[in-house]
């Protein structure tokens, strides 16, 4: 009895047989970017899913809301929430919506003013995890000004066991230290460089976003 | 049907010595305008000491000095007849409290489960004493039977029907409880029991006192039907746990607070209602040796929610958290719970294969979570409005405002997505202008118009800054936003 003869394109891809030396995961894990290069350098194809993110930034101000726009649009759009914990500055409403957000989706946790700037931290970092663990939200965008190391790993296991998408904007003056985040995503002058991520090799090459250059002169 | 009644024949006396320490002191009430101050009720020592009700204070006061005098409250006799009718709620569905200074309940359908009228009576006699409130109680077919009853002779229980009417003929016409004062009248018309009364021609009768008196003979008899107002129990929550001692930490408080939830969530659920605003009253209890009498007052921790619930431990996580937050400046005696407005709940609906992780919170109990914690106004949403000035172009919107944040903001040259929540001296070299100027001159309308010239501007880092100067001067530059 003649073995049937199966071509190996179809064998492939059923994922019944892995070609060795490739990812083990190279399925479409991530939320995608929306920027097709950016996805092309990630290992997941996007955003890692149920992790935290971390984008590192110089300074406010240089696309970082930019480069988490078209992400943050498509999951209002779909109606999905999407939290702001403690934002810097206030979300400029028509912006946002001009970006395609659906403010309907947008929630903004800012606690009230404490007495200390640690109080302050405390309050957010707190709001943050409890976000994060909720699984209410797609995705939450915070700002950990002091948050350390363990506070990070609390933050990234927050993230897993609510499956949610967390993003941590914080300064480039940590990109040196360790961080127990999936991916961490480093501002260099235009680019965006990729520091680590988890489930693959860091490619070698920046992305530079079309971003600032679409404005209008 | 047996009606059971109660008379409270001290109710004002009893009600104020329930909160005094010690009750065999002498003690008197005192009504009246302040011209003509003259006692309401006097306790067994006081009499003792030859007070007497009625008499005037300044009497009073040349006869015993050492008396301690209270101002009668019609309210808080009021509040002590509802905590009464509420008590007796438990022994009976029908539990009326129309009569002032008596409690009527309707007392066979309870013999199921209390027993007999002996074991019933004792038992309600035995609770009022532990209150603290002299009684007197009668058993009759009707209410108004079982009320004159229980005037007459303390512990009187009439069972048969039949035997009423024979029964009540013989009462003493003026101690019949008449309406009116009919009672006396009739006794100086020469009429000296019920039945001599009913022995009169009724149409007389009624011409004479009214239609009153006749409904009230009727009744009494049972020969019509009495239609009571029911006592309801009440329509909020109000549930008090007394700290045998003094409490000063809030870790002390969590317990007692527990329970009380604990009961609000019961409660709530046999009702098939939420809630939404209830308040954690702290009871502080100040002893004035000088005075004799406690100084109480109560620190008030409000909880409000956006939407009702009825989940134990979401309420006690609020609740707790609302707790931490007050300061306990007084030592607490007492914890009070009430909830005064009690919404429809209703339940946020799920899909059945829901696939989200089990230790999941819906975002409307987060967000309670989160308000409790950080403050009212910590989560909020963001809505466009229409006004030019970037200022005002956007708005708060809070959790029903659907509508508001879907408005489309109207069009204008590119906005930056961080606006600074006010504008900041830029003071920094190497600005290049990426373009503008974009004139804004308005506001005129409220007294805070705007004429500014707005720039993008690009810094050194590489940010871009929304920017405005005044119309015509460049480089004195206030930053605004950020494209971020």
């Amino acid at each position: 009895m003649a073995a049937q003869v199966v071509p190996l394109e179809s064998l492939l891809s059923a994922r019944t047989v892995w070609r060795a030396g490739r990812q083990a995961a190279p399925a479409p894990l991530g939320e995608s970017t929306g920027f097709a290069a950016l996805d092309a350098l990630l290992p997941h194809g996007g955003w890692p899913h149920k992790a935290l993110s971390e984008l590192l930034i110089p300074a406010e101000g240089v696309g970082e809301l930019t480069l988490l726009m078209p992400t943050l649009a498509r999951m209002t759009q779909a109606g999905r929430l999407v939290a702001l914990i403690a934002p810097p500055f206030c979300p400029y409403a028509p912006a946002w919506q001009r970006a395609g957000v659906d403010l309907r989706y947008l929630e903004i946790v800012q606690p009230a003013a404490q007495a200390s700037m640690q109080a302050n931290a405390r309050g957010a970092l707190w709001a943050f995890e409890q976000c994060l663990r909720s699984a209410a939200f797609s995705a939450v965008l915070g700002w950990p000004v002091s948050a350390d190391g363990p506070s990070l790993r609390r933050l990234q296991v927050a993230a897993d066991t609510g499956e949610c998408i967390g993003f941590a904007v914080r300064d480039s003056k940590h990109a040196d230290n360790p961080s127990p985040a999936a991916l961490r995503i480093e501002r260099v002058q235009d680019d965006w460089r990729i520091r680590k991520c988890r489930g693959g090799q860091v490619p070698s090459q920046g992305f530079a976003p079309p971003s600032h250059t679409a404005l209008p002169g | 049907m047996l009606w059971a009644c109660i008379r409270l024949p001290h109710l004002a006396l009893d009600a104020v010595l329930r909160d005094v320490d010690d009750p065999a002191r002498p003690l008197a009430l005192v009504t009246g305008p302040a011209q003509l101050r003259t006692l309401h009720s006097v306790n067994a020592a006081a009499a003792q000491a030859g007070l007497r009700p009625g008499m005037r204070l300044t009497a009073a006061n040349a006869v015993s000095a050492e008396t301690a005098l209270h101002d009668h409250d019609p309210q808080r006799d009021e509040r002590a007849h509802r905590f009464l009718a509420a008590w007796a709620y438990r022994h009976s569905s029908l539990v009326s409290a129309q009569w002032p200074g008596a409690i009527v309940l309707e007392a066979s359908a309870s013999f199921r489960l209390f027993g007999p009228w002996p074991q019933l009576e004792a038992k309600l006699r035995r609770e009022l004493d532990v209150l603290g409130f002299q009684h007197r109680i009668a058993l009759a077919p009707t209410p108004r039977a079982a009320q004159v009853f229980a005037g007459l002779r303390d512990g009187y229980a009439l069972s048969d029907p039949n035997a009423l009417a024979p029964t009540l003929d013989r009462v003493p016409i003026r101690r019949a409880a008449l309406p009116d004062e009919a009672g006396v009248r009739l006794h100086r018309m020469g009429i000296r029991s019920l039945k001599e009364l009913r022995e009169l021609p009724r149409d007389g009768i009624r011409r004479r006192f009214g239609l009153p008196l006749l409904e009230h003979l009727d009744r009494l008899y049972g020969t019509t039907d009495d239609p009571l107002d029911c006592y309801q129990p009440p329509d909020h929550f109000d549930a008090r746990v007394e700290m045998g001692y003094e409490v000063e930490s809030h870790q002390a408080l969590l317990f007692p607070l527990r329970r009380l939830v604990g009961d609000l969530a019961v409660y709530l659920s046999a009702r098939d209602g939420g809630v939404q605003r209830f308040v954690i009253r702290l009871e502080h209890e100040v002893l004035r040796r000088e005075a004799g009498v406690r100084e109480k007052s109560h620190t008030d921790v409000q909880v409000g929610m956006l939407a009702a619930e009825r989940d134990a431990t979401l309420l006690m996580d609020i609740a707790r958290n609302r707790l931490e937050q007050a300061s306990i400046d007084k030592p607490v005696v007492g914890l009070r719970l009430l909830a005064r407005e009690l919404p429809p709940f209703v339940p946020a609906a799920r899909d059945l294969f829901d696939t989200r992780p089990s230790q999941a919170m819906p975002w409307p109990q987060l967000r309670e979570r989160l308000r409790a914690r950080l403050g009212d106004e910590a989560v909020y949403r963001i809505a466009p409005t229409g006004d030019p000035r970037p200022e005002r172009a956007w708005r708060t919107a809070d959790a029903d405002e659907d509508a508001a944040c879907n408005v489309p903001a109207p069009i204008r040259p590119p906005r930056p997505t961080w606006l600074l929540p006010r504008p900041v001296p830029l003071r920094q070299h190497g600005l290049r202008i990426v373009s503008g100027p974009e004139r804004l001159e308005s506001g005129w309308w409220d007294e805070d118009d705007v004429r500014r010239d707005y720039y993008v501007l690009e810094t050194p880092q590489g940010q871009r800054a929304w920017a405005f100067a005044d119309p015509g001067k460049r480089g004195e530059w206030m930053l605004h936003g950020w494209f971020a």
